[in-house]
């Protein structure tokens, strides 16, 4: 309708120099921490959080959307030219980006992901521009009651469905669950879990545990896997510039990843894992050269999990923006920075909060325009950043991890803290537990717990809500099916096959 | 997408994976301990503030039984995570390293403590120019105060060097305003 409209003034608000330089800034910080392993997006915003204080929203949340497309976009360059995967959405471009570039191919390989994830990440981006407003319509529908059931089925999505095993994924959230609980409680004033310490009545900051699991927990982990082998960084070879065959064989796959991704992105389950393999396994099927899968690496089989990547990213700030419902680890710590500006993202966030939101859609094209420039003809750079040393990049990680989280109140009860959960992420590391539903079941928990209160509060305490509203029943049944459906399935297999496979998946 | 990772005929426990599975119910056991303490004031008996804690309570024992069955069905770590051995020396110097920023965060100031835990991280990753640490360590920390934590707003206080520094920004300062 008058999504055309909006969408000029959102320009007209990016367009502004400073956000402009927002955006820049946003984009180089988010294509360096994508190309570093170790460091990822969550971890950036959540040091970033302080600057929610300093600045306009607008401000602060082109910065972050600037980091979230960035990393997208350098996360690709380390799995193709490191085989180490430098976000867990690029695990599947490294499977066949890597072969490229051990076959001397490795600037084709780049310049198809780049390109492809301009050509996603703008597709995607349209897509929000478009698909938000319609999601509002039916979200002002929603009672308390849905939202919570709603929320149900995020949960049961990013943590059950999700990576390799629900046990696992659902024992995350319910730990995030708990962190998210401890204080003081708002509806009663009570104070929860606080071990009888005033110190906790303020409640686990985001910044802590975010710091804590991704930063303090993967720096234990990789000193205790230092015997683990190591990847080699392939030398960048042949040009960036990409042959008629195979820009034919990539713009096919760039649009059908993206037709992949941003559904799965936009829906309430959200992450960019599925919608990898999901394209990779599609390209391998439609390609009329599976003999380059798995061997001298296969251009498609870049192009279009990239894509996915890419659109599934933008997917994603669908829910966050029209529901608050944040289904990655990074859209839950952007809505903690909502939450710091006394901003409740739902239906009512496009029309309170117009510039903001439009401001940010609209600066998600001139991001990927950026980075499209910083990742081709600025590639060089970015490897160079490459060859830091792990000793010294590990350890600066951990500088930054003290400034941000000592920073909080000069508390040493804070390190404390961010020690523990440390240690807790080095053990979720080595023993295959997701750490994201963490951070997403500590944000999303007290939502979803003030929803539930709310519901039963209107019913008057008759638990029929929650069944007796048809949406909320359906909401509940996917959750339901999402939750059981895939131990079915794999029983099944189970008897015809033996052996489900082991899907690799991290925060 | 089960837990049964290893269909392989030999199940044997897995101590590893075992002790996850415990340590996981003696934290469910702190969640109930810590939920049993919480005040309930009968104004908001319909949905108290206990509700919640009760559900994750019970969430946590459900799956940390789990974990333990899946443990005693002989676990879930894949096989190359078995067979790399841990580094406990590497890991042992980055906890030094952690334990000396937080015992020396106070006394020494932020610049100080992180060069020291700098130095012991990166020795524990293998890194042999320890001067060359010291130093790289010294510019990250004060581009980490002067720049990030400055340019955020965030007071991360001040020990001796900064105050040092401080002192003489202020004097260059004030050299130029006058």
């Amino acid at each position: 309708m008058n999504t055309l409209e909006q969408l000029a003034h959102g320009f007209a608000v990016a367009f502004t120099p400073v956000n402009l330089l927002w955006c820049l800034l946003g984009t180089t910080l988010g294509t360096a921490i994508g190309v570093l392993p170790g460091l990822g997006p969550a971890l950036t915003i959540a040091l970033l959080l302080p600057i929610t204080y300093q600045v306009a929203p607008e401000a602060s949340f082109i910065l972050f959307a600037g980091i979230y497309y960035g990393a997208m976009y350098g996360g690709s360059t380390t799995s193709i030219l490191l085989n180490t995967p430098g976000e867990s959405a690029t695990i599947v471009t490294a499977l066949e980006g890597n072969k490229m570039a051990r076959s001397g191919r490795g600037g084709a390989a780049l310049a198809t992901s780049a390109i492809g994830s301009f050509v996603a990440g703008t597709l995607g981006t349209l897509g929000v521009a478009f698909l938000a407003p319609v999601v509002v319509k039916f979200a002002l529908a929603f009672g308390p009651a849905e939202y919570f059931s709603l929320m149900v089925l995020a949960f049961i999505t990013v943590s059950a469905v999700l990576g390799s095993s629900s046990v696992r994924g659902l024992t995350s959230l319910f730990a995030g669950f708990v962190i998210g609980m401890i204080g003081v409680d708002l509806q009663t004033g009570q104070p929860r879990f606080t071990f009888g310490t005033t110190e906790l009545l303020d409640g686990v900051d985001v910044i802590i545990a975010a710091v804590g699991l991704f930063a303090v927990g993967e720096t234990l982990y990789m000193a205790s896997r230092r015997y683990a082998g190591k990847d080699e960084i392939v030398p960048l070879k042949g040009s960036l510039y990409m042959t008629a065959a195979e820009w034919g064989r990539s713009w096919k796959a760039w649009l059908r990843g993206a037709a992949i991704g941003f559904p799965i992105g936009a829906m309430p389950a959200g992450g960019a894992e599925i919608p990898t393999f999901l394209s990779y396994a599609v390209e391998k099927k439609l390609s009329n050269h599976k003999e380059e899968f798995g061997t001298v690496g296969a251009i498609e089989g870049v192009a279009g999990p990239e894509a996915a990547n890419n659109a599934s990213a933008a997917g994603v700030l669908v829910p966050m923006l029209t529901l608050g419902l944040p289904t990655s680890a990074t859209a839950a710590i952007m809505l903690s920075a909502f939450q710091s500006y006394g901003i409740n993202p739902g239906p009512l966030l496009l029309t309170t909060q117009a510039n903001l939101v439009w401001g940010l859609i609209a600066s998600l094209f001139i991001a990927n325009i950026i980075l499209v420039i910083l990742n081709l003809p600025l590639i060089g750079l970015w490897v160079r950043l490459l060859k830091i040393p792990a000793p010294q990049l590990y350890a600066g990680i951990l500088v930054f991890a003290t400034v941000g989280t000592y920073g909080i109140s000069q508390s040493p009860i804070d390190l404390v803290i961010l020690y523990l959960l440390g240690a807790a992420g080095f053990l979720m590391r080595r023993f295959d537990f997701p750490t994201a539903p963490v951070i997403i079941g500590m944000i999303l928990g007290p939502l979803a717990e003030t929803q539930f209160r709310r519901a039963m509060t209107i019913s008057n305490g008759d638990w029929s809500v929650f069944y007796k509203h048809p949406l909320s029943l359906t909401l509940l049944t996917l959750a339901f099916i999402g939750l059981v459906g895939p131990h079915i399935w794999s029983f099944i297999e189970h008897r015809r096959r033996r052996g489900p496979e082991h899907v690799p998946g991290d925060a | 997408m089960s837990t049964i990772n290893h269909p392989t005929p030999p199940l044997r426990l897995a101590m590893p994976e075992l002790l996850v599975g415990i340590g996981l119910l003696a934290c469910a056991g702190a969640v109930a301990w810590q939920t049993l303490a919480i005040p309930v004031s009968p104004l908001y008996s319909k949905v108290g503030p206990t509700v919640f804690p009760y559900l994750t309570m019970v969430g946590l024992v459900v799956l940390s039984l789990l974990l333990i069955l899946a443990a005693f069905r002989g676990g879930w770590q894949p096989e190359e995570e078995k067979e790399t051995p841990t580094d406990w020396k590497a890991m042992g110097f980055v906890v030094i390293g952690l334990l000396a920023n937080l015992l020396l965060i106070r006394p020494l100031g932020f610049t100080a403590a992180s060069v020291i835990m700098f130095v012991l991280v990166c020795y524990g990753f293998g890194s042999k120019h320890t001067l060359r640490d010291a130093l790289t360590g010294l510019v990250l920390a004060l581009a980490a105060y002067f720049g990030f934590a400055r340019a955020l707003g965030v007071n991360i206080g001040a020990g001796f060097i900064e105050n040092q520094l401080n002192t003489v920004i202020d004097a260059i300062a004030g050299a130029f305003g006058a």
